[in-house]
């Protein structure tokens, strides 16, 4: 057991230190610093889905609504409130929040495929209204004109626009922020609980768990990190894109999610960062590169249907 | 001149609607029966239509409208055979990702073969009349393809109440564990009905060919009102499937009149007002939803 745990504390660490350092070994290597901060916010909106998909086992298709809620309420902020990088992370998770607790209400009676049907029909309202309301949203092209912004604390402020490493630090705190809460949460109580609703949904509801509500609340706690990861995205481009909304977008999401396995915390992170790696240099070598990820996610599904760390797992044991 | 312009609208959703109809309802068996949701079933109708383009000018329209759906379902059955049946009593995730990233194949791949622009399919010029100057949208080719839908789904409903395969595909919806055990063939019965389901998105492709032109990207945007269609009828029921396709068609169409930038948006709050006032749907049988 205390070797498990050793183990387990050596790993932990190796990815902080990794995470930490990445700025320093990803430029040598060929890559470059905001290649570095969308992997680790598309890791992070994988692990918001994976809160739900791979620890309460039920399989939301339409979360980038909730992404690009987050990512639109950022924007937003900083375009037409006030010019405050906190503020607008705050309200894009609100927003995105907010929204998947009210369409959770109609969402978590269904299962299996018809919680996914679901999910992805109501996903693409959000695209449709940031798509048709040219005015407020920029339409097919998108929000623009806003850009994030220094961070004051008082006795000094933090570029974080115009020095790369300065704003992925950022980003990598609140990363640690969102992941930690998520971490303390899957090994609370109601953590326990959403895993034994994934396991056996019919015992949970003989032993007394009020199961929707479980649902519900699992749903919605994902949706702010969803909507947190969005406005972070928002910041890292300085742009909004309607096609954050779509639900190709949540498929790219499950996708990293399955590819780096479900049923490993970390498993999304390193699933978003293969597919992120992968796109770019895909995308920067061929036009149909478009293929290329269709063959990976067929490739995936029924070759590695477990990720990459499920696996490496198994072939461990 | 207002009713001209309702009538107008009417008619434009109702085509759009048959739409709809033809490809939830191909949608609509394969989910009740295997449990898949074919993402790529746009594809297929985007097959369809360019195999229509492709054969057009050897066989003529009518030739194409004959041949091309029959070839999609060979088509669909070869990827049912490979791809798919592998996924069967997996997580439905699985099925899922797997027709997503083939969406994105063919996607990809029409635009490679045929390239990005929009190709039209020559339709008899008979067709391409309007039948009155006072009704000038109502075009011989828009009453074609109606009846083509008409007639294709009186056929499907015919197969689905009086032949062995339909009685087996009706069965195997309810039960499938009890039908394995019957005897029958469960493969192979998935198989068919995956080929009936792509026959009807190749139908829908080559009668789309003709009235909007082709373009690799035109699956998508019939895929999602599909999905609703399905929703609003109550899954699990193929006469709500037919008629979720229309209203849907003809509630976007009457939208346009009134409120043209929300004839999309119209359609998703008519799901959310149905699954809050009758979650399984129109038609929808008490817990096939859940």
């Amino acid at each position: 057991m205390s070797g498990g745990q050793g183990r387990k504390l050596i790993a932990l660490s190796a990815i902080w230190l990794v995470l930490l350092l990445a700025p320093y070994w990803m430029v040598p290597l060929g890559g470059y610093t905001a290649l570095a901060t969308r992997v680790l916010v598309l890791g992070l909106a994988a692990m918001s889905l994976n809160f739900l998909l791979g620890f309460t086992g039920v399989l939301s298709f339409g979360h980038a609504a909730y992404f690009g809620l987050g990512a639109y309420g950022a924007g937003l902020t900083l375009k037409y409130l006030a010019p405050s990088t906190p503020l607008s992370l705050l309200l894009g998770m609100l927003l995105g929040g907010l929204c998947g607790a009210v369409l959770g209400t109609l969402i978590v009676r269904r299962r299996g495929v018809y919680f996914a049907m679901v999910t992805i029909a109501f996903g693409q309202v959000f695209y449709y209204i940031a798509f048709q309301w040219n005015s407020l949203t920029g339409g097919d092209d998108g929000l623009r004109g806003f850009s994030r912004q220094p961070i004051d604390f008082g006795a000094f402020r933090l570029d974080i626009l115009g020095n790369e490493n300065n704003f992925y630090f950022f980003v990598l705190f609140c990363f640690a922020l969102a992941v930690a809460v998520m971490g303390f949460i899957l090994r609370s109580p109601f953590g326990r609980t959403m895993i034994a609703i994934r396991e056996n949904e019919r015992r949970s509801r003989f032993l007394g768990i009020p199961v929707e509500r479980h649902i519900w609340i699992a749903f919605t706690l994902s949706c702010f990190f969803m909507g947190l990861a969005g406005a972070l995205y928002a910041l890292v481009n300085n742009f909004a894109d309607p096609k954050g909304l779509h639900y190709s977008q949540s498929g790219d999401f499950v996708m990293m999610a399955v590819m780096g396995g479900m049923r490993n915390f970390w498993g999304p992170l390193l699933g978003a960062a293969v597919f992120v790696v992968l796109q770019d240099y895909l995308s920067s070598i061929t036009v149909n590169w478009m293929s290329f990820i269709g063959l990976l996610f067929i490739l995936v599904v029924l070759f590695f249907p477990r990720g990459l760390l499920g696996f490496l797992q198994r072939s461990k044991a | 001149m207002m009713t001209l312009l309702l009538l107008f609208n009417v008619t434009n959703g109702l085509i759009i609607g048959a739409f709809y109809v033809l490809m939830a309802l191909g949608l609509s068996l394969i989910l009740n029966l295997s449990n898949v949701i074919n993402f790529a079933h746009g594809g297929f109708l985007v097959i369809g239509g360019y195999i229509a383009y492709a054969i057009s000018p050897y066989v003529g329209f009518w030739g194409a409208l004959l041949l091309a759906p029959p070839l999609t379902a060979i088509i669909g059955l070869a990827v049912e055979r490979v791809l798919i049946r592998p996924l069967y009593g997996r997580d439905p995730l699985y099925s899922l990702l797997l027709t997503f990233g083939l969406s994105f194949i063919i996607e990809d791949g029409t635009r490679f073969i045929f390239g990005p622009q929009g190709k039209p399919v020559t339709i008899p010029t008979f067709l391409s009349q309007p039948l009155s100057n006072e009704l000038f949208f109502i075009t011989g080719y828009r009453l074609f393809m109606v009846a083509v839908v008409i007639v294709a789904v009186a056929l499907l409903f015919l197969l689905l109440r009086y032949t062995r395969l339909g009685i087996r595909i009706r069965a195997g919806t309810l039960d499938l564990e009890t039908v394995a055990a019957l005897g029958i063939n469960v493969q192979m019965l998935r198989s068919l009905n995956f080929a009936v389901g792509i026959f009807l998105a190749g139908l829908s492709g080559v009668l789309a060919a003709g009235q909007l032109g082709l373009e690799p990207t035109m699956g998508t945007g019939l895929l999602m009102p599909s999905f609703i269609a399905i929703i609003v009828g109550g899954i699990g029921s193929l006469p709500g499937t037919l008629v979720g396709g229309l209203l849907i068609g003809v509630a976007s169409g009457l939208t346009a009149v009134f409120l043209p930038a929300a004839s999309e948006a119209v359609i998703y709050v008519m799901m959310a007002v149905v699954l809050l006032v009758r979650p399984r749907g129109l038609f929808g049988e008490e817990g096939m939803m859940s």
